[in-house]
């Protein structure tokens, strides 16, 4: 079937296909009609014609008649977008001038921090919990081993509110949460274990503003309690953490510090970002950064929370992603980041 | 807590490398935030000999000595000192050596010069001159055996490190050189004792132990009327002391860690809080009124000068220490003027007690007054240390000023105790810490910090008797953490393990927050974040008991006020596009005894231009009253699932099923600069409850008919009464769609009427819809229009008159 030759007929048209390429738009246009025109298209016609031949003749001539007809279209397309695209680069225009924009918004950088840790967080199973800013002082401090009248209170200067104690909850003097532990309480008597949740939001201190203190500022705590939870699963979640957050390489150390509410209680540094553990002024020469505090939860508090800490055991960790924030954008003073000075805020659309 | 190195060095009787120390000390959880190299400016000075001292031919005060640096030749200095004596040393700074501080307290430059006439060339120091202390009245003489020309940093240790070391409030016993010490000692696995006091004859005291409330002493009678303030009293009384500067040593010591020395006996009591954390009183004991000492409460209305010279106000709760005739200190805290040992002391009472801790710390907040002693005493400090300490500082007092102990000193302890007892479980510390180590280890650990340790492997535990001075250490998971200490952080494995995934799912507020906070970036909002706290907003704000500053007495019960103040500090910075938006926190008063309500409210600003100005001349309009609608519906909808925008008098509104308004938008007033933009807002308050998922409608798949309605409102009818019944009685007309097209004002309309053009468009879902049907649908619309509002269309002629 394929020695057969074309009809004369088609044998013409065949050689038209050829010239398509090369036509100009006008003369493009001309020759599709003069060709595939719904009503005098010669392919078109030679088409209808075929409905008049005899059997084998149309089996043979009408594949061939087909073939041709979609190989034109597929050409004159191809040559059409061809024009369309010469014609666009054609300077007709001084493309240099600006386009036009639409204006664009953007997440504050603390949010920004504060999803990335939370993200690396639920990769490996951590939800998100989140609690109220005005707490009693059972969760803020009692429920969490802070001693009642010790200096270990004088780390949390806090703000109360003038208001009187609420009668339902133990030790209900309110106050602006210093820290977004409380929420580990309330987790933790609302849910049983396994728990593992982080924990974002603002806390509050009765600090005066300088370049790094802000009487308002974020935290984002970290929970896991659960059966067979040690210190090798704190230190390997957090340095995993690290490397997600930081690079993979970043270096890590863990050294003794002090929570009421975790024990043993570590603080985690990372390996400088600026000066990379040479050692320069943003780390106080020593290569190192403060990141985070963490520890194992200590018994006590399981036990306010009505767990059996002779079989759970669990870790927990707090850190400020404003401070993360300002060590990651290079950013002096923490005011800036409570101020709303769109020329700042500009700096940060994605 | 201001560490010397040299101290510490006295300790392990070698040299130490401050920054390992510094190393060590920060990985033992006790960080050094500073390491500050003392003295390291008096390198060019040296051990200078005079040899002779002559008058000085022009000047009755100055003399010309001719000193010995070491060199051939002798030198000529001419010195204004008092004290210059043939034979002595002094710190000499030849020509061209720098003195830390000559006059006026600025470095000096020696330079050969002719004073009166006589050439001298350099200079003898005084101590205030190398800014090693206080003393002027003359130059600093020299108790060494170098040679002279000897740098001075070699002849005499003056060179030191202070190490500053960040203590926290668990460990008090790192608050003593000795502490230090020990937590050194641990991790050097090398013995330390105390360095030996220069001129000592041994401390081999015997203290009279009392289990009473009174005692008496050299003559002093002692009595604790508050036990519970003052669990154990030690006193001792020594005569005939000489009150008087203190030894280089003791002042070198003290200064390294950045205190003033002021006497032999008060240095004393200093050096040993500095060394044993045990903060002790001198009294002169001839100021004792009736020869008595009390410790008892402090009565109302009860006044004293302490020793920084302030009057204060004693209050019922605090402890005082009084005499035979009334309060003379606040115990714990600080001494009073009026038993200040002075030049004229001779015979001197020491103090050495225990306060209660929650007792000092009351009182020194109640008196705003924090010292060293109280900062201690607040943390707790060795209840059994007492006896050791007493005989340090009497062996030290003893040693630099003479005088001989009249009698044993007293240890009045009305309830003796020991060191608690604690039981660890091995296997508490292997579950804990996912590391096994073995008894020994852990027995190792524990006697390096202190503890007497008794292993009961049959029991499956260790009975471990903790040190005093560790009043941190009460329960078990306190060993487990010095085990960890002391094993070393560093040494845990950090392995990845399998874990179980938490119950709880995801706080749906944060999804609401999230969705909202990305719809307004979108639009081309700027989050911010701001301080809760400001002034009042009506009578439901709370109000804050210890506020910042008076103006941030309250917390914020709305967002918008916050973000009108940050729009306002953009125009004064010539910022005209503004678009923030903030998510956060409000509280309002609840009813008393309850919790305030607090609420999770997202706000919006926008003012300035609608788009950036583009060179084709668009993005010149400025946001209007139907961008803020556009984005309030459109967030109103993100953070409240089916919320529906209402107007209400000249706002939009979105309120609760309980009518509550839980979301506006208006207009905003600010202080605006005249070139500013019409600013407006919208606040919201956001929805917790889990989003419900959208359900999928199926594609039309047939054409749809689209009719123009333009309509005459006359005024009072609004476009929303037109859409209302539109809605209502389109639903059975297949009426799909209603959009305004337009709202024309002006020439051509009838007096009082306006034109709103509608667009509406109709769909059957299962066939094209016919244009007749439609014509029917429409005209069955404007009658229900002109029956209820009685509006007709435009270009209907002229409204019907009555019918």
């Amino acid at each position: 079937m394929d020695d057969t030759p074309l009809p004369p007929e088609l044998a013409a048209l065949q050689e038209r296909l050829r010239r398509v390429s090369g036509l100009g738009l006008a003369e493009l246009e001309k020759e599709y009609v003069d060709l595939l025109g719904r009503k005098q298209g010669k392919v078109t016609k030679y088409l209808k014609l075929l409905a008049a031949m005899p059997l084998e003749q149309k089996r043979v001539y009408g594949a061939m008649a087909n073939r041709l007809r979609v190989q034109l279209e597929d050409a004159f397309r191809a040559r059409r977008l061809e024009l369309k695209a010469e014609a666009l680069a054609a300077p007709a225009e001084d493309l240099t001038l600006p386009g036009r924009r639409r204006w664009v918004g953007a997440e504050h950088p603390v949010t920004r921090v504060m999803d990335e840790i939370v993200e690396i967080f639920r990769e490996i199973g951590f939800a998100v919990a989140v609690g109220p800013e005005v707490e009693t002082e059972w969760y803020n401090f009692l429920s969490l081993h802070f001693p009642p009248d010790h200096p270990a209170m004088d780390m949390h200067d806090t703000l109360y509110l003038d208001a009187p104690p609420v009668e339902a909850e133990p030790a209900g003097r309110l106050l602006l949460r210093t820290h977004t532990s409380p929420v580990q309480i309330r987790t933790l008597l609302s849910s049983p274990p396994p728990v593992r949740v982080v924990i974002p939001g603002m806390v509050y201190r009765n600090d005066a503003f300088d370049a790094s203190h802000s009487p308002a500022f974020s935290q984002i705590e970290g929970l896991a309690v659960d059966e067979g939870i040690s210190f090798i699963d704190l230190k390997a979640t957090l340095n995993h953490f690290a490397r997600r957050f930081f690079s993979a390489t970043t270096k890590t150390r863990f050294r003794p510090s002090f929570f009421p509410f975790t024990e043993p209680s570590a603080e985690m540094d990372v390996e400088c970002q600026l000066c990379h553990g040479i050692g320069c002024p943003a780390c106080k020469g020593t290569g190192w950064m403060e990141i985070l505090g963490c520890g194992m939860v200590h018994p006590a508090v399981l036990k306010n929370c009505n767990i059996d800490g002779e079989r759970f055991t669990g870790w927990a960790f707090g850190m400020g992603p404003h401070r993360i924030a300002m060590l990651r954008y290079g950013i002096p003073d923490i005011r800036l980041l409570l101020e709303g000075d769109m020329r700042f805020l500009e700096q940060y659309v994605p | 807590m201001n560490v010397s190195r040299r101290w510490l060095e006295a300790f392990f009787r070698r040299s130490l490398e401050p920054q390992d120390v510094s190393e060590r000390l920060t990985m033992l959880g006790a960080p050094v935030d500073a390491v500050e190299p003392l003295h390291t400016d008096l390198g060019d000075l040296v051990v200078g000999l005079v040899e002779e001292v002559r008058p000085h031919p022009n000047a009755d005060r100055l003399r010309v000595c001719s000193v010995n640096d070491g060199g051939a030749e002798r030198r000529n200095v001419v010195c204004g000192a008092p004290n210059v004596t043939a034979g002595r040393k002094y710190p000499y700074a030849p020509v061209g050596a720098t003195v830390p501080h000559g006059k006026g307290g600025a470095p000096m430059k020696i330079e050969r010069a002719k004073l009166r006439g006589e050439v001298s060339e350099g200079m003898l120091c005084s101590a205030r001159e190398l800014g090693l202390g206080q003393d002027h009245d003359g130059i600093l003489e020299l108790e060494t055996d170098a040679a002279p020309g000897t740098r001075l940093l070699d002849a005499v240790p003056f060179d030191d490190h202070r190490l500053v070391v960040d203590v926290g409030p668990n460990r008090p016993d790192l608050l003593g050189h000795k502490g230090v010490a020990r937590e050194l000692s641990a991790s050097y696995r090398s013995p330390f004792r105390l360095p030996a006091i220069p001129g000592a004859t041994g401390s081999d005291i015997p203290l009279s132990r009392r289990v009473a409330t009174s005692g008496e002493v050299g003559g002093v009678h002692i009595t604790i009327d508050d036990p519970e303030g003052c669990p154990r009293f030690h006193a001792a009384v020594i005569r005939g002391a000489r009150v008087g500067p203190s030894p280089a040593w003791l002042r070198q010591r003290l200064e390294a860690v950045g205190v003033r020395s002021i006497s032999n006996v008060v240095d004393a009591t200093n050096y040993v809080m500095f060394e044993l954390n045990q903060p002790m009183h001198a009294y002169d004991v001839a100021t004792l009124r009736e020869g008595s000492l009390v410790v008892r409460r402090a009565r109302e209305g009860e006044r004293l000068v302490t020793l920084d010279q302030v009057e204060r106000q004693l209050t019922p709760g605090m402890v005082a220490i009084a005499d035979g005739g009334g309060t003379i200190g606040v115990a714990g805290v600080m001494g009073g003027t009026s038993t200040e040992v002075s030049p004229a002391s001779r015979d001197i009472l020491l103090e050495g007690a225990y306060w209660d801790p929650a007792s000092i710390r009351r009182t020194r907040r109640a008196l705003a007054l924090s010292t060293e002693a109280s900062y201690r005493f607040e943390r707790g400090i060795d209840r059994w240390g007492g006896a050791d300490a007493m005989r340090r500082c009497i062996e030290i007092v003893l040693a630099t000023a003479g005088g001989e102990l009249a009698g044993a000193p007293l240890d009045l302890w009305p309830v003796p105790s020991n060191p608690p007892r604690i039981f660890l479980r091995p296997a508490r510390a292997a579950q804990v810490l996912g590391v096994e180590l073995p008894w020994h280890v852990i027995e190792q650990y524990l006697v390096a910090i202190g503890a007497t340790v008794v292993s009961k492997p049959e029991d499956g535990r260790m009975a471990v008797d903790v040190p005093g001075w560790r009043p941190d250490l009460v329960e078990e998971i306190d060993l487990v953490e010095e085990i960890a200490r002391l094993y070393g952080y560093e040494n845990f494995p950090s392995d990845l393990r399998r874990f179980r995934v938490g119950s709880l799912p995801d706080a749906s507020s944060e999804r609401a927050a999230a969705a909202v906070r990305r719809g307004l970036v979108e639009q081309g909002h700027f989050e911010v974040s701001t301080l809760p706290m400001g002034p009042a907003d009506g009578k439901t704000s709370v109000h804050l008991l210890n506020p910042l500053s008076a103006s941030d007495g309250y917390l914020r019960r709305r967002l918008l006020p916050g973000l009108v103040r940050l729009v306002e500090a953009n125009w004064a910075n010539q910022v005209a596009d503004v678009r923030l938006f903030e998510i956060g926190s409000t509280f309002e008063l609840g009813q008393p005894g309850e919790r305030p309500r607090e609420e999770r409210r997202v706000a919006a600003v926008l003012t300035g231009r609608r788009e950036p100005e583009h060179w084709s001349g668009t993005g010149e309009a400025h946001f209007d009253l139907w961008d803020l609608k556009g984005r309030f519906e459109a967030a109103a909808a993100l953070a409240i699932p089916g919320a529906a925008v209402q107007v209400e008098r000249n706002s939009w509104v979105v309120r609760d099923s309980q009518g509550r308004t839980v979301g506006e938008a208006a207009p905003l007033a600010a202080d605006a600069p005249p070139w500013a933009a019409p600013l407006f807002g919208f606040e919201l308050v956001l929805d917790p409850s889990p989003r419900s998922a959208t359900r999928f409608r199926p594609l039309p798949s047939t054409p749809s008919s689209q009719r123009a309605l333009a309509l005459l409102l006359p005024h009072g009818t609004s476009a929303g009464q037109v859409e209302a019944v539109l809605r209502r009685v389109g639903g059975e007309l297949l009426l799909e769609r209603i959009e305004v097209e337009s709202d024309y004002r002006g020439a051509g309309l009838p007096p009082g009427m306006r034109s709103v053009a509608f667009r509406l468009t109709f769909r059957a879902p299962d066939r094209t819809l016919r244009d007749a049907e439609v014509d029917v649908a429409e005209t069955r619309l404007l009658a229900a229009l002109h029956s209820e509002l009685g509006i007709q269309r435009r270009d209907a002629g002229t409204p019907p008159t009555g019918e």
